[in-house]
């Protein structure tokens, strides 16, 4: 059993390394990447998760723990199975195996403790109703199935799309929003929730230079309330600038840890194969480009 | 026993027709407008009888091959006008189809059309119905109509093979390729309407859907080249109305439903059994690799 | 005038319209979550589905039942959505087409059941085929009684479950990730569709019962960007069709009842689709051909 360890940045010990201990040393499938200290109370814990599609593994024994109150991108080139994942962990579709555990107790009893943010592409965004509306649904989960949203709700949905800076657009069909707009609704919409921890499919694609500062700025903030945002992440070159942790998936999780010792050459080659090119800048910056 | 032959005759022209365009329905994704147009060609028909004050087979033709594709335009309006595709097919089908219902009820007397020949069919009775020309017996109209039909089919997919191939697989790249996709788009569906026309007094109308869509499927199941795909499917088709004939001999039931009831039988043993696609083997072969 | 009191003082025919028009109202509520979830179609696998269920229930009990021909088409409907869910997540076959051949593979049953009913002379056979177009005239008191029985039930759940059935329809992955039993639910509006299709095809037959739950729903969508209000306007617009299938097909003889009234929503619709405010064609195009003036004037302006 093979174990990558990962403290926070501020730990000197902090690079991707391995504990081995003795037996198969290299056995990828059992590895588990520690991003948090502390097991027991990890926001999200994912323990050997393994999903088919059509009995082909998509996903392979994906074991890893998050740090609470950190941003936490899940790279991984296309058909790695991010988004598999993400909804494997939410039991969106089924898994052979593995386990989830929130907070420390099992998936199902922390549902309200989750927020979720699906792509965009995933709904109808002609189906009839407005933005609020949109917003409003994220207090569903703790109105149950009956209660009807109230004056509290509504309120607390206004309030968070003006968090967004969508509070002009309360009224709006949701058709008539441009994507970016409409990818702010959708994260008005994970705020109502008002969940600990978050999962976001792609929040950033295919939204304008504004939207991608607006969403940015509003996940450092709620990192500062301590929330946990794991979030599918496409851009190579902003995944410094944006995260602290990050995940490297492809089928396998390759590595996860603090963005300054996992999101390292070797890795990335090892996550995206021969599709990368790495160039060191003069600033000791790295340039990444994805290429064929 | 030649009430058989006819009958026999009959069937094996309709799915072999059938069959032919079933294929391309199937490739294109619209098996349903091939089901929307089965039922939108009864009010030309209907419309025909009027006008022409008779069975005038070339009338029916024109008529129905007219509002088949008609209804084709209307759905493809709707739908790039903002209504979902299943929705506008649904919309316009219905629609299409109680006018040709109505027009039928209101003119019972003078039409000699029975709405339950128009959903069943009347294969029984083909050999009854003959078309006279200058005087002489020439046979049966439906085979007549069918054989025509038929021939229309092959020798049009004969001379455009390869331009149905490209739209049916990529018609972006077809349309890149200089191929008018809109031309053999209308022509697929003027087929299909003159198909259904022809078909629909021996099967009905509800009943050509099936024979369009389920030898088709059941050949997809079988092969993954086109040309395979198309000799499978007027096969399947064809022993569908064999052994159907047998089973409605046999159970007394209607020709037409114990066909399709047969294509339906032979469909879900395919889906058990094929050997590439089948479901019981693909089962058996992962178990295996598990093991 | 005179047509509208006579409906009013028949006793018989007030039932009949009452009834018609309860069918439209549901079936335009229920159609709504059906096109919202891109479902339209499949009431129209369902009504022809149901005509096996019909002619086996028949044969067993040898009696024409409501409850019985509801038991069976209640459970051929469930067979034909399991069959299409099945051929399409088990093979390369897509969804249409497996649509296509459930659909008519069963219809293709039900006839060759029926034809065998009717070649047996049995004889209540009689009223077997009235299925197929529907014959709102031969609604007996106990198939209205039946129809508002299922429309209460209907109205009552849409009520209770306007907020999870609406976020299912827009959401269902976010409501699954809520917690909420999605599967179930789905099945539920399942259900009430087959329920409404079921008792629709006495009224409008199995060939056009697809209409009242797809007609209807599309129309509603022109008006409205409001799922409240499009729910309501579904079920008015079902319920107006409803009203005029039953009165011109009692008005004129040998009319049936079902093209009448999917012919009415049809109507409808096309009103809609070419009037309505904002995505009306008219309108649309108005709109656009100022634009353009506008457009035109201020680059001439500019030159």
């Amino acid at each position: 059993m093979k174990s990558f360890t990962t403290t926070h940045s501020s730990d000197p010990m902090s690079a991707p390394q391995s504990v081995d201990n003795g037996k198969q040393p290299q056995n990828k499938l059992q590895q588990h990447h520690k991003l948090s200290t502390n097991i027991e109370d990890s926001p999200l814990q994912v323990q050997g998760l393994t999903v088919t599609y059509q009995h082909q593994p998509v996903v392979q024994q994906v074991s890893f723990s998050l740090a609470e109150g950190r941003l936490i991108g899940l790279l991984g080139p296309n058909g790695a199975g991010k988004s598999t994942l993400l909804k494997a962990i939410l039991g969106l579709i089924p898994s052979l195996s593995g386990q989830v555990k929130v907070f420390g107790k099992p998936y199902e009893s922390q549902r309200r403790r989750i927020g979720y943010v699906p792509q965009r592409e995933s709904v109808d965004w002609d189906f009839p109703t407005d933005a609020l509306d949109v917003v409003l649904m994220g207090t569903y989960g703790r109105l149950g199935l009956f209660r009807r949203p109230g004056k509290n709700e509504r309120q607390t949905a206004l309030h968070c799309l003006d968090q967004v800076g969508m509070a002009d657009y309360a009224g709006r069909q949701i058709s008539q929003l441009s994507g970016g707009q409409q990818q702010r609704v959708f994260l008005a919409r994970a705020l109502a929730q008002q969940a600990d921890l978050y999962l976001m499919d792609e929040p950033f694609a295919g939204v304008d230079a504004l939207t991608e500062k607006a969403i940015i700025t509003l996940l450092e903030q709620m990192k500062q309330q301590g929330k946990t945002v794991l979030v599918v992440h496409h851009d190579l070159s902003t995944v410094q600038a944006y995260f602290d942790d990050v995940l490297l998936l492809n089928r396998q999780l390759i590595a996860g840890g603090a963005v300054e010792h996992t999101f390292t050459p070797e890795l990335l080659q090892q996550t995206y194969g021969g599709k990368m090119a790495f160039l060191q800048g003069n600033d000791q910056q790295g340039i990444l480009l994805a290429g064929k | 026993m030649s009430s058989d032959f006819w009958i026999l005759l009959t069937a094996i022209l309709m799915s072999a027709s059938c069959g032919l365009l079933g294929c391309f329905l199937i490739l294109r994704k619209m098996a349903l407008i091939g089901d929307a147009i089965s039922h939108a060609v009864l009010p030309g028909i209907a419309i025909a009888f009027l006008f022409s004050g008779g069975r005038d087979s070339v009338a029916m033709m024109i008529g129905a091959t007219l509002l088949g594709l008609l209804s084709v335009f209307l759905i493809q309006w709707l739908r790039s006008s903002g209504v979902q595709s299943d929705a506008s097919i649904g919309i316009i089908f219905t629609a299409l189809f109680a006018v040709g219902v109505i027009i039928v009820s209101l003119n019972a007397r003078n039409i000699d059309l029975d709405l339950d020949c128009v959903l069943f069919g009347e294969i029984a009775y083909v050999q009854w119905d003959t078309w006279t020309w200058n005087g002489t017996d020439m046979g049966p109209r439906s085979v007549w109509m069918l054989g025509f039909a038929l021939m229309a089919v092959v020798i049009l997919l004969m001379l455009f093979y390869k331009q149905f191939k490209l739209t049916a697989f990529d018609p972006a790249l077809a349309a890149a390729c200089g191929i008018p996709v809109m031309l053999f788009h209308y022509m697929l569906m003027g087929l299909v309407s003159m198909t259904s026309v022809a078909s629909f007094e021996s099967v009905g109308a509800i009943l050509v859907v099936g024979m369009l869509i389920i030898p088709a499927a059941t050949a997809y199941l079988w092969t993954d080249r086109l040309g395979m795909m198309l000799l499978y499917s007027v096969v399947a088709g064809i022993a569908s109305s064999v052994l159907g004939y047998g089973a409605a001999y046999v159970w007394n039931a209607s020709i037409g439903g114990s066909i399709v009831t047969t294509a339906g039988v032979l469909f879900v043993l395919t889906f058990l059994l094929s050997p590439r696609h089948g479901l019981l083997l693909r089962k058996w072969r992962q178990r295996r690799l598990a093991a | 005038m005179d047509a509208l009191w006579m409906i009013w003082t028949d006793p018989n025919m007030r039932w009949i319209v009452a009834g018609c028009m309860l069918l439209g109202l549901s079936s335009g509520l229920i159609g709504s979550y059906m096109l919202l979830q891109k479902r339209s179609l499949i009431g129209d696998a369902l009504a022809h589905a149901a005509l096996p269920g019909i002619c086996i229930a028949f044969m067993l009990t040898g009696v024409k039942s409501t409850v019985g021909f509801l038991l069976g088409a209640l459970i051929a409907g469930a067979i034909a959505t399991f069959g299409i869910r099945w051929i399409a997540a088990h093979s390369r076959i897509k969804q249409d087409a497996a649509m296509g051949i459930v659909l008519s593979l069963f219809f293709g049953i039900g006839v060759m059941l029926l034809t065998r009913i009717q070649h047996s002379g049995d004889g209540g056979q009689s009223g077997l085929d009235k299925f197929l177009f529907g014959q709102a005239a031969s609604m007996m008191r106990e198939d209205v009684y039946m129809l508002a029985g299922i429309s209460s039930l209907l109205l009552l759940l849409c009520l209770l479950l306007y907020k999870p059935f609406k976020l299912i329809s827009f959401d269902a992955g976010f409501a699954r990730g809520l917690g909420w039993p999605v599967a179930r639910l789905e099945q539920l509006m399942l259900l009430l569709t087959v329920l409404v299709v079921v008792a629709g095809i006495q009224a409008v037959g199995v060939v056009l019962m697809s209409a009242l739950l797809i007609t209807p729903a599309v129309a509603a969508r022109y008006w409205t960007d409001k799922l409240s209000v499009m729910l309501l306007l579904a079920g008015i617009f079902g319920a107006c069709s409803g009203f005029s299938g039953t009165f011109w097909s009692s008005m004129v003889t040998g009319l049936p009842t079902g093209p009448v009234t999917v012919l009415s929503a049809t109507i409808v619709f096309a009103v809609s689709a070419l009037l309505a405010p904002q995505r009306g064609w008219v309108g649309k195009s108005l709109r656009q051909r100022r634009a353009r003036q506008q457009w035109q004037q201020g680059g001439t302006a500019h030159e």
